[in-house]
């Protein structure tokens, strides 16, 4: 605590703001009057907030709602209403809701119970699931809730109290790097000058910090102690989600001052920089603007289910067709025959009163033919599986336990695993064609490493990029042949040295192209290792003038400043600064031997090592001018003299800004720097270039003059004046170097998006950043490469100002249709071609009448990366891309900002790993890390997509196969409405005689094991293609059933009637006749389930055995009951069918012929049309002897499959190969043509032949 | 330390954490031809056995039937037939000769069969009280056997339109002279008897309604001795069924030539239905029957059939097990 007080005191001597300023960052608005004043205490503009006195808060009209929020979907009362509604909204539902209740009514031909339990059953196990989602909504507010912060008491003094019992008025004291609880006015901060900085990544994804101002009135306001007597009101507008105006005053010490959005701090964002603020609380709980903003998630269902509501419909269609043919064809045999059947006593005239058998009756008929209807549909409502929808909740929440489990989705840095936040879309997860990503916090860490550079013409940190030595590595593995060694004196053989390089690297790896990922930095931000820099070595090269000078440029032209760490042992100080890369820079001087340890308002001083004295000297620079940095000046400079007088200007920015403000003398090292730059670009990295000048005294003296006069200038011309002050001085310089920052991609982003890449997916980048930040990232995951041809669309500046929506247009439409012609002229696939958009780009495409051509543009080509995009932008293009392809798309993303692309995406992803939790709420499934949407999607979702459709194909077959029986039964019975079956067997059949099998096949079933998943894939390609759902599949599941039907029902009643059933001469009545086949069928659909499934576990084994095994079981305890409960099923198996032979030869028979069809179609399949994971399945068979997985086939297949793509590290590595043979061919011929031209050659070939 | 390395690996190889992981050990039967080949030979060569056996079972079952419902009307009677059966002041007797075409070893199992005679109706199946059946009249809510509960006021001891219906032919039969001696006991299920049908509930007011439909019951024996009720009560699932009438426990030589006097009361007339009569032996498999044998014969032959015709198209067509050029991939860089 002392430690942090004293840097405060440290820190607070400086004004930041007179330091160095942020410009670019200060909200425009700041300096103007808030508009809306005038229109305070007017409707819209009512609030009250009496500061520091919330007891004014507890009544009317003043009373606000409490800071707690709520997430939940239900509370205790809405939870039965509501969850109902919900379940019977689905049409399957439904009907069996009207089933039940016309059961109550002795309508329906089953016993009530029969009827009731399955559906009571059913909702009952889908609404206990939202239950347990609800109750996880709530814990996770809970947890929300209950983060504490420092209020006042009275008296001055502040104690934590939890976010929910925050109230208006309150005044809080929040610390560095932690959230605001709720919408705050900004009171004063640490600094003198109040101001504080605030991260928004989660409100808007920028990462740069925001600086918020206090009213000059309240700076007094700085200590603890001040808020015991402090009382203000405040009055401003009323709850709204506009994040960006904020219209108010203040009334303190009977003043009034005007508040804009600089003094508004906004929930869900986060202190940074800053030690402490002091603010009251304005907005709470739902009234804050980011609750306001944030939309509840769309439900979202599953492609599968959705098709499956298509096939549900078809059964009803055939539920309703037969139950027609039975209305109608009862009413006809009635009319007709039934009349004359004495023994049915039909009520004619004479009796109708006293028999009210409204099913029969001759002379209603009509009303006879609708009640039959009625019966009709809820007997075959056996068509309809009722137990689908159960049994996929159950299948898919034991899936998505079985995701959440899965160790190879734990991360051991966060601790935290994969979470499937909603259990129903679990199969889409396997028929993902396109992913759009978000870069900050998705892709990279917002981290950066100082990773290279180049100074003096001389690269350290390391020459060979990574796919470099990964195809050095495949060519030695695939050009073995041509083994043999060149002179390395011309620059052209690079690339053999890197094949030497290989051989030896090459046993290390086990042929597979991995990138073989360097250990974690030791220092954060400092990932480096050259032996020629490290450890003071610097001081033996050969331009040691330069080498400092670089340094030096690197320790003090930054706006960054020291923070003594609590390591302070170790002499190294930690920095922060406006930028990541920034603070990279002063970790790297420091790493050197340039340490930047003090910051005065005008000194800056650095401890540096001498190398003449060789030891560390303490000088200080006095800092002169400082020309910041600008997203259109893109560099800054800051000018200072040292001690012995002499005047720099060092200055660092973009490499081709730097370039052209050279002078003829500091061009020494352009070529080699140049060729530094573009190898540190195609690897990803971020560069920037440093060069320095040593000004005369006298022309700074000029200089400065008009220099201050420009800063000394109110008025829109300033900034004019200001750069053009700067472009004066800036000029003449003489090169030093570049240096290389990685912008740190989390841990295994580029494999992963290699896989992926290999799969099918296509992946594009939607970021906030700037387009150069975009590109870096872009090679650095290796969506774009080198031989890439890339299309930019932009607007050019004058369009951009001009600002007509017309000419906008007309460009962008121009340079859609030119980049279009050039991929269609080009035609083959082999070319790879980026799409670059930025934000204002992009908005015009999006426009109704140009976006079908640029989605078909951006859709051809093999990845797109948009910059500059708004967080509704990314929902805009996500959405129109699933509209206009109609793929499956998935949004991954860590923030706030993209929210509304994961709500709107088919499958929205979370990042978990860092803070903030806005993303993980809305998502569907949140990961701690990009990688493990590898594993989600090509194990995880592959296998979910295949067992939901195998599942419900199966529902199909089963319920088919057993619902049309009963319907065939109907002929034969006159369409009277008799059922074959007991009511209990019917009742048994969904609910537990069949319902284990398919659950397990649904949780368990596996074509091929995750590795092998892993390996190949490409069989992820099923999953879009849609090969397991596809309609062919569906209908021939539909007639598999019908047969397996047909022949149940015929064999038994050809083989058992009229003859006698046993040697006893006794024969079949309906009784023994509905066990019988009742069996068939058990036996039928359970050894389907088993032909069907391909991963036998004893789980499998158990509940399809032991399915059949129950039917025995249950037909044995039925039957022993007491005959008025068992009735015609009494004793049935132990005296009717146990004995006789005949029953155990029908089941035998039947099974075996229902099952041919589908027998001989695999048959079929397996043998001359196989797919591809039957090949796998084959091949990992057929090597199962030897280890698998260094059989030379399957590497080949392995390496086979992944082929088809443009993008991902291997695709690069692959292109590499090709461009290195292709030099290596080149190289070869004209060494044959130096020897072959060379006279000695000619000397000696033509002496044998003349 | 190193034990608590092993311990926690022990755990993590327990069947839940490979549950979790989805790698518990699996079988993964992969159908080659070899199997293919192997199944449908050996459904050949289980299905052709079992059809020769059934289908020699069946033909060692002898069977008489005998159509009486129209011959056995009266000539001048057989343009109104139902008027016939209706007019009870006309006697109903009637004879029939059967041939025994081959040895019949005894028991000889007699049966009626009905054919078109819906048993099955749902009004017909639902109307009776199985627990008046069992209880007699201390049951009293019987408003399943609508609408045959009352009579007068007075329930109906058996009720419902089954009992009501009863079949009432009687059979005798005389083989050169002598009566053949019927044994019409234990021709039903034991559990209907003892626990269906109860002991001490005996017929009343049975037929006594100005309906009368089938035959009655004598008042003085207890339901569960009443067979023929009781076999009647066993509701046949199709239109066309038999129902065991007694057993000749004689064994019949061929060429016997049997008389049957029977009594034709049953009114299948009305509703063109068949009546027959059914003299049949029984084996191990029950009566006769050749449908099972033909379908395991045929399904047989059939996979044999199979067998050959798969083992010739993969000889013609092989697909190398485990083939990579039929990857798609692979298939793909061959088309294109």
């Amino acid at each position: 605590m002392a430690a942090a007080t004293s840097r405060r005191r440290k820190v607070g001597k400086i004004r930041w703001s007179n330091l160095y300023s942020f410009a670019c960052l200060r909200p425009s608005t700041s300096e103007e009057r808030p508009a809306g004043r005038e229109v305070l205490g007017q409707p819209g503009f009512s609030r009250v907030v009496f500061c520091n006195e919330t007891h004014l808060h507890k009544k009317k009209p003043y009373k606000y709602p409490y800071n707690n929020i709520s997430t939940t979907k239900y509370n205790v009362l809405t939870f039965l209403p509501r969850a109902l509604f919900e379940q019977f909204r689905r049409v399957a539902n439904f009907y069996f809701l009207l089933a039940a209740v016309f059961s109550l009514f002795s309508l329906a031909p089953f016993s009530r119970a029969s009827l009731i339990a399955p559906l009571v059953f059913v909702v009952g196990i889908s609404m206990l699931k939202e239950a347990v989602e609800d109750w996880h909504r709530f814990l996770q507010d809970l947890d929300v809730n209950n983060r504490t912060v420092k209020t006042h008491r009275s008296n001055g003094v502040f104690e934590d109290k939890s976010w929910k019992e925050l109230r208006v008025g309150d005044v809080v004291k929040v610390n560095k790097d932690e959230y605001f609880p709720s919408d705050l006015l900004l009171l004063s901060s640490s600094y003198e000058d109040g101001v504080c900085y605030v991260e928004t990544m989660n409100l808007d994804g920028e990462t740069n910090l925001k600086i918020k101002r206090c009213l000059e009135a309240c700076l007094c306001l700085n200590e603890d102690k001040e808020f015991s007597r402090f009382k203000a009101i405040v009055r401003c507008e009323d709850p709204n989600p506009n994040l960006y105006t904020f219209v108010g005053n203040l009334e303190f010490k009977k003043e009034s001052h005007p508040l804009s959005p600089s003094q508004l701090l906004l929930r869900d964002s986060k202190l940074r920089n800053t030690d402490y603020i002091y603010g009251v609380v304005i907005f709470s709980g739902h009234d804050t603007k980011a609750v306001r903003n944030s939309t509840r998630s769309p439900s979202k269902r599953s492609r599968i289910e959705r098709k499956m509501d298509h096939i549900i419909y078809i059964l009803f269609s055939m539920l309703v067709l037969v139950s027609l043919v039975s209305s109608i064809g009862s009413s006809m045999f009635m009319k007709h025959d039934m009349v004359d059947w004495w023994y049915l006593r039909l009520p004619d005239d004479s009796n109708s009163e006293e028999d009210d058998d409204r099913f029969f009756n001759p002379s209603k008929p009509v009303k006879s033919a609708v009640l039959q209807f009625i019966r009709a549909l809820i007997l075959y409502g056996y068509l309809i599986p009722i137990s689908l929808y159960v049994s996929i909740e159950v299948v898919k929440v034991l899936q998505t336990m079985l995701i959440n489990k899965d160790i190879e989705l734990y991360d051991e840095v966060t601790c935290k695993s994969v979470q499937a936040r909603t259990s129903n879309l679990n199969e889409e997860l396997g028929q993902v064609e396109m992913i759009l990503s978000d870069k900050t916090g998705t892709l990279t860490c917002n981290q950066m490493e100082f990773r290279k550079c180049s100074i003096a013409g001389i690269s350290y940190g390391g020459d060979i990029t990574e796919v470099d030595l990964a195809a050095s590595m495949r060519m030695n593995a695939d050009f073995e042949p041509f083994e043999f060694s060149m002179e390395e004196t011309e620059r052209a053989t690079r690339s053999f040295e890197l094949y030497e390089f290989s051989v030896s690297g090459f046993s290390a790896q086990n042929g597979n192209a991995r990138l073989s990922k360097t250990e974690e930095p030791v220092i954060k931000g400092f990932n480096f290792r050259d032996d020629r820099l490290m450890n003071k070595n610097w001081i033996h090269g050969t331009n040691l003038s330069d080498i400092t000078m670089f340094f030096r440029v690197m320790a003090l032209c930054h706006t960054g400043i020291p923070i003594e760490d609590d390591n302070h042992k170790t002499g190294k100080l930690s920095y922060e600064a406006e930028s990541p890369e920034e603070v990279s820079f002063l970790i790297a001087s420091q790493e050197f031997g340039f340490q930047f340890f003090r910051r005065t308002q005008s000194l800056m001083v650095l401890k540096e090592f001498d190398p003449s004295s060789m030891r560390e000297v303490e000088r200080e620079y006095k800092l002169q001018n400082l020309l910041e940095f600008s997203s259109s000046r893109k560099r800054m400079s800051v000018i200072v003299s040292n001690e012995d007088g002499q005047i720099f200007l060092l200055c660092k920015g973009a490499d081709s800004i730097i370039f052209d403000r050279l002078d003829d003398n500091g061009r020494t090292y352009e070529q080699a720097t140049a060729l530094h730059l573009s190898s540190y670009a195609e690897d990803g990295f971020r560069t920037l270039a440093f060069a320095y000048r040593e000004i005369e005294a006298g022309e700074y003296e000029r200089w400065n003059t008009i220099f201050t006069q420009a800063k000394a200038t109110i008025g829109p011309e300033r900034e004019e004046l200001l750069e053009q002050a700067s472009e004066m001085i800036e000029k003449d310089l003489i090169l030093l170097g570049v240096v290389a920052v990685e912008d740190k991609l989390q841990k295994g982003v580029p494999e992963c998006i290699d896989k992926l890449a290999q799969a099918g997916l296509k992946i594009w980048l939607l970021t906030g950043d700037k387009r150069e930040t975009a590109i870096n990232i872009g090679f650095a995951c290796s969506l774009l490469r080198q031989d890439m041809m890339q299309f930019h669309l932009s607007l050019s500046r004058e369009a951009e100002s001009n600002n007509e929506v017309k000419a906008m247009e007309e460009e962008i439409l121009q340079q859609i249709r030119s980049s279009y012609k050039l991929l269609s002229e080009e035609g083959n696939n082999e070319a790879p071609y980026g799409l670059i958009i930025d934000g204002k780009a992009l908005e015009i495409a999006l426009r109704g009448d140009i976006k079908d051509e640029f989605l078909q543009l951006a859709v051809n080509c093999a990845s797109v990366i948009c910059c500059r995009v708004s967080p509704k932008q990314k929902a805009l293009i996500t959405r129109l891309v699933k509209q206009y392809t109609g793929r499956t798309t998935l949004a991954i993303g860590d923030g706030a900002n993209d929210v509304g692309m994961i709500q709107e995406a088919d499958i929205g992803v979370g990042i978990s790993g860092m803070e903030g939790m806005q993303a993980v709420m809305a998502s569907d499934f949140s990961l701690p890390q990009f990688r493990f949407l590898e594993r989600l999607l090509i194990v995880h979702g592959h296998w979910c997509y295949q067992r939901i459709s195998k599942m419900v194909l199966y529902f199909v077959y089963k319920n088919v196969a057993f619902g049309l029986t009963l319907f065939y039964y109907e002929l034969y019975t006159s369409f009277s409405g008799e059922v074959l079956y007991d009511d209990w067997y019917m009742t048994m059949f969904n609910v537990m005689l069949t319902s284990l099998p398919v659950i397990a096949l649904g949780v368990l079933e596996q074509d091929v094991s995750s590795d092998i998943c892993l390996q190949f894939p490409a069989l992820y390609q099923q999953g879009p293609r849609n090969v397991h759902f596809s309609w062919s599949r569906i209908v021939g599941w539909l007639l598999n059933g019908m047969v397996t039907s047909l022949v149940i029902f015929l064999a038994n009643i050809y083989i058992l009637s009229p003859t006698a059933l046993q040697q006893n001469g006794f024969v079949a009545d309906i009784g023994s006749l509905g066990a019988i086949t009742y069996t068939c069928i058990i036996w039928t659909v359970n050894c389907q389930i088993a032909l069907f499934t391909s991963h036998f576990t004893w789980i499998q084994h158990l509940s399809i055995w032991g399915s059949i095994i129950l039917w025995y079981i249950f037909l044995l305890a039925y039957g022993a009951l007491p005959p008025n409960l068992s009735g015609n099923a009494f004793q049935v198996l132990i005296e009717v069918i146990g004995p006789t032979p005949l029953y155990w030869t029908i089941t035998m028979l039947v099974v075996i012929v229902s099952l041919l069809p589908y027998f001989v179609h695999i048959v079929i399949q397996r043998s001359f049309y196989p797919m591809d994971d039957h090949i796998i399945q084959e091949m990992e068979k057929c090597l199962k002897k030897d280890d698998v997985r260094d059989n030379q086939m399957w590497l080949r297949e392995q390496r086979n499959s992944q082929m088809s793509t443009h993008v991902g590290f291997s695709a690069r590595v692959e292109a590499k190969v090709v461009s290195f043979s292709q030099q290596m061919q080149q190289k070869k011929v004209s060494i044959y043509r130096s020897v072959t031209n060379s006279p000695i050659y000619r000397s000696i070939t033509r002496t044998p032949f003349s | 330390m190193t034990d608590t390395n092993r311990e926690r690996r022990r755990t993590r190889e327990t069947a839940f954490y490979l549950f979790t992981q989805q790698s518990l050990p699996a079988c993964k039967p992969v159908l080659t031809p070899g199997w293919v080949i192997t199944i449908f030979l050996c459904m050949g060569l289980i299905f052709i056995p079992v059809g020769l056996v059934t289908l020699r079972a069946s033909h060692s079952v002898v069977e008489i039937v005998d159509r009486y419902d129209i011959e056995c009307v009266p000539e001048p009677f057989r343009i109104d037939k139902i008027s016939y059966i209706q007019d009870d002041s006309i006697p109903k007797n009637c004879s029939r000769f059967m041939k025994v075409h081959k040895y019949m070893k005894a028991p000889i199992y007699i049966y009626y069969q009905l054919d078109n005679y819906y048993q099955n109706h749902r009004r017909y199946v639902k109307s009776r009280s199985d627990k008046q059946l069992l209880h007699g009249r201390k049951y009293h809510d019987t408003s399943s056997c609508q609408p045959v509960e009352l009579n007068d006021g007075q329930p109906i001891v058996p009720c419902g339109l089954i009992a009501w219906s009863l079949f009432n032919d009687s059979f005798t039969f005389i083989r050169e002279r002598a009566e053949l001696k019927v044994n019409r006991k234990n021709i039903a299920w034991k559990s209907d008897r003892d626990h269906k049908f109860g002991k001490s509930v005996r017929p009343f007011n049975f037929q006594n309604g100005t309906l009368i439909g089938g035959g009655k019951l004598n008042p003085k024996i207890p339901l569960s001795d009443q067979e023929d009720l009781i076999v009647w009560m066993r509701t046949s699932a199709l239109p066309s069924f038999r129902k065991l009438y007694g057993r000749i426990e004689e064994d019949l030589d061929a060429d016997d030539v049997i008389v049957v006097n029977l009594i034709n009361n049953y009114n299948t007339y009305s509703f063109g239905g068949k009546k027959k009569l059914v003299l049949s032996t029984s084996n191990w498999l029950g009566g006769k029957n050749d449908f099972l044998g033909h379908a395991c014969v045929v399904i047989g032959s059939s996979s044999l059939i199979l067998a050959i015709v798969f083992t010739l198209l993969h000889l013609k067509y092989r697909r190398p097990y485990g083939d990579t050029s039929y990857l798609p991939w692979n298939r793909k860089s061959l088309s294109g």
